[in-house]
């Protein structure tokens, strides 16, 4: 590995920054590895480095960014890991992914994803499987799996993922790297190819919790283009915390137990044991409808993605099937277009929207959706940050799961609460069991991205895991 | 649960062609998410409002400015057929 790829993104920044690091040679460094990864985490990779210019002046000082799929990116394909969007190549690009060139971080590659972020592994993909770098039999979670196989193998700096019911936090987790799902509306959805709206959110996939703040404070913002974008009440800072002082750590028995393999509860314990001793109260919380929230989120994403993907017919862009009639066009080209996890919930979604299932489904699960935000909202009125495993086990095996949807979809079951209520929260990795990376998910009511990153600072310190040796 | 004749109307619904293969493994499929599901429509949630929006925004509408919008030739530019300046497709009635 050389020194460049060594340095955490925010120290190359900084020696672009004092002129110490030509942003070219940083560019092509990375690129190179990117051209040439084994872990097919990449769906298109620049061909050449961008002009330097400012760089130096830029906040992020031009250190190259992975950036999901789906992600529209002006003149470069934008695929959501789909057939159907075959040779798509958008007319422009998304807020977000300006907003970050705009501070210095350019498009160094796309990464792949499930198809249209439908997935927990990463399996999901027209492009195929993404291995993980810390074991190339297994998934790198999903559906953000590119990008946290890129991150972890040091093929890209930092990234850009999407969170809708995990997608960020679990494969992070899965790759031992770091993933923050920001409160619902900080980040601008303009430009992310949708799934389900009212839940999907851009964030940062990086090595540590300090590069996350750096990306994170340059993605946030109201957007006139996406009428649900807020402006964060709080400038996003990067953490110096040490210490846990004062802070009040609940653990929620209904998702801590049941399910969750050992090895990922004993690094979760030990990780609440740091944090005893970095000065923190650990106490029980209840989140007593926590338990029906994978049930609520299986409705929900569903339908808003039955009505989302409605707009892939083969008439304005991407794949078209040949046919004689406009309806077997349509028809056919979402056969042929569509893999079967995206074909499964637009079937699931469109069920649940149908006349006289609406009442029974969506609308109960909306109520469900009430009873989850409430439940959080009276936790912390005792406590300031919730502390789950981001995922109940360890990345499995390739294809240990693709003939089971219901044991896949089990893999949100700790990350989709916090989807549901729209509050923010972050994966850090908090140590190993079996060899293999686990998930420490740390999540505060809405808005509260600063001390959530304190804390997970704070933590990463004390655990001092160490994710170098997959980055050779 | 759910039989052959749901999937396939719900397909049809969908537009979405399925093969016999397809209907036969969603049919088993969607049974047993469905199952999983069916948890929440025995709790009791009359007194509960919706959520749709979990963070309050209010509805912001910007000045109606007139400004260019995306050229005929680049909105055209991805697209699988294109006949006179527009969207070709085949007959609705073929």
């Amino acid at each position: 590995m050389s020194e460049l790829i060594a340095l955490s993104a925010r120290a190359a920044a900084a020696a672009v920054a004092a002129g110490g690091l030509d942003p070219t040679e940083l560019f092509e460094a990375y690129r190179a590895r990117a051209a040439a990864d084994t872990l097919n985490a990449f769906t298109w990779v620049a061909e050449q480095a961008p002009a330097p210019d400012g760089a130096a002046r830029a906040p992020l000082g031009g250190v190259p960014l992975g950036v999901k799929d789906l992600f529209a990116t002006k003149g470069v394909p934008s695929q959501a890991g789909s057939k159907i969007l075959a040779g798509y190549r958008p007319p422009y690009t998304a807020t977000v992914v300006e907003r970050l060139a705009t501070a210095g971080a350019p498009l160094l590659a796309k990464t792949n994803q499930d198809e249209f972020a439908m997935g927990s592994s990463n399996e999901n993909s027209a492009f195929g499987a993404v291995l993980n770098p810390w074991d190339r039999a297994r998934v790198p979670g999903g559906s953000s799996g590119g990008s946290a196989a890129a991150v972890a193998a040091g093929l890209a700096p930092w990234a850009l993922g999407t969170d809708t019911g995990g997608s960020i936090r679990q494969p992070a987790a899965l790759c031992g790297i770091v993933g923050l799902k920001p409160t619902y509306g900080a980040v601008s959805r303009y430009g992310m190819i949708a799934f389900a709206s009212s839940l999907d959110q851009a964030g940062p996939l990086t090595r540590d919790v300090a590069d996350c703040a750096l990306l994170f404070a340059h993605m946030t913002g109201r957007d006139p283009c996406d009428a649900t974008s807020l402006q964060h009440p709080e400038a996003i800072a990067v953490p110096t915390a040490e210490r846990l002082d004062g802070k009040v750590i609940g653990v929620p028995e209904e998702l801590t137990g049941e399910g969750v393999e050992p090895g990922v509860m004993a690094a979760f314990e030990a990780a609440l044991a740091r944090a005893r001793e970095l000065g923190a109260r650990i106490e029980r919380v209840a989140l007593p409808h926590a338990d029906h929230g994978l049930s609520a989120y299986y409705v929900l994403a569903p339908a808003e993605a039955s009505s989302n993907l409605a707009r892939f017919d083969g008439v304005r862009y991407g794949y078209r099937a040949e046919a004689d009639d406009l309806l077997a066009m349509y028809t056919r080209t979402r056969h042929d277009g569509f893999g079967p996890e995206v074909k499964r919930r637009i079937l699931i979604g469109t069920y649940a929207l149908s006349s006289g299932y609406y009442d029974a489904y969506y609308g109960r699960a909306q109520r469900v959706r009430t009873t989850i935000a409430r439940d959080f909202a009276a936790a912390f009125e005792a406590v300031d940050l919730i502390a789950t495993p981001t995922s109940p086990g360890v990345a499995f095996r390739l294809g240990a799961k693709t003939g089971d949807p219901l044991a896949m979809y089990l893999n949100d079951y700790f990350t989709v609460p916090m989807s549901l209520a729209g509050i923010p929260a972050i994966s850090i990795p908090c140590g190993l069991a079996e060899g293999l990376p686990v998930g420490l998910q740390l999540a505060g009511p809405a808005f509260s991205e600063n001390a959530i990153l304190d804390a997970a600072h704070a933590l990463e310190g004390a655990l001092a895991f160490d994710g170098s040796a997959v980055r050779s | 649960m759910i039989d052959r004749e749901q999937v396939l109307h719900v397909a049809r619904l969908a537009r979405l062609e399925l093969t016999e293969d397809e209907v036969e493994r969603m049919a088993g499929e969607l049974s047993s998410i469905l199952g999983h599901i069916e948890t929440i429509t025995s709790l009791p949630l009359d007194d509960v409002p919706p959520t749709t929006h979990v963070v309050e925004v209010e509805s912001s509408l910007r000045a109606d400015e007139p400004r260019p919008s995306l050229p005929r030739d680049v909105a055209l530019a991805c697209a699988p057929d294109v006949a006179d300046d527009g969207f070709r497709v085949p007959s609705p009635q073929a």
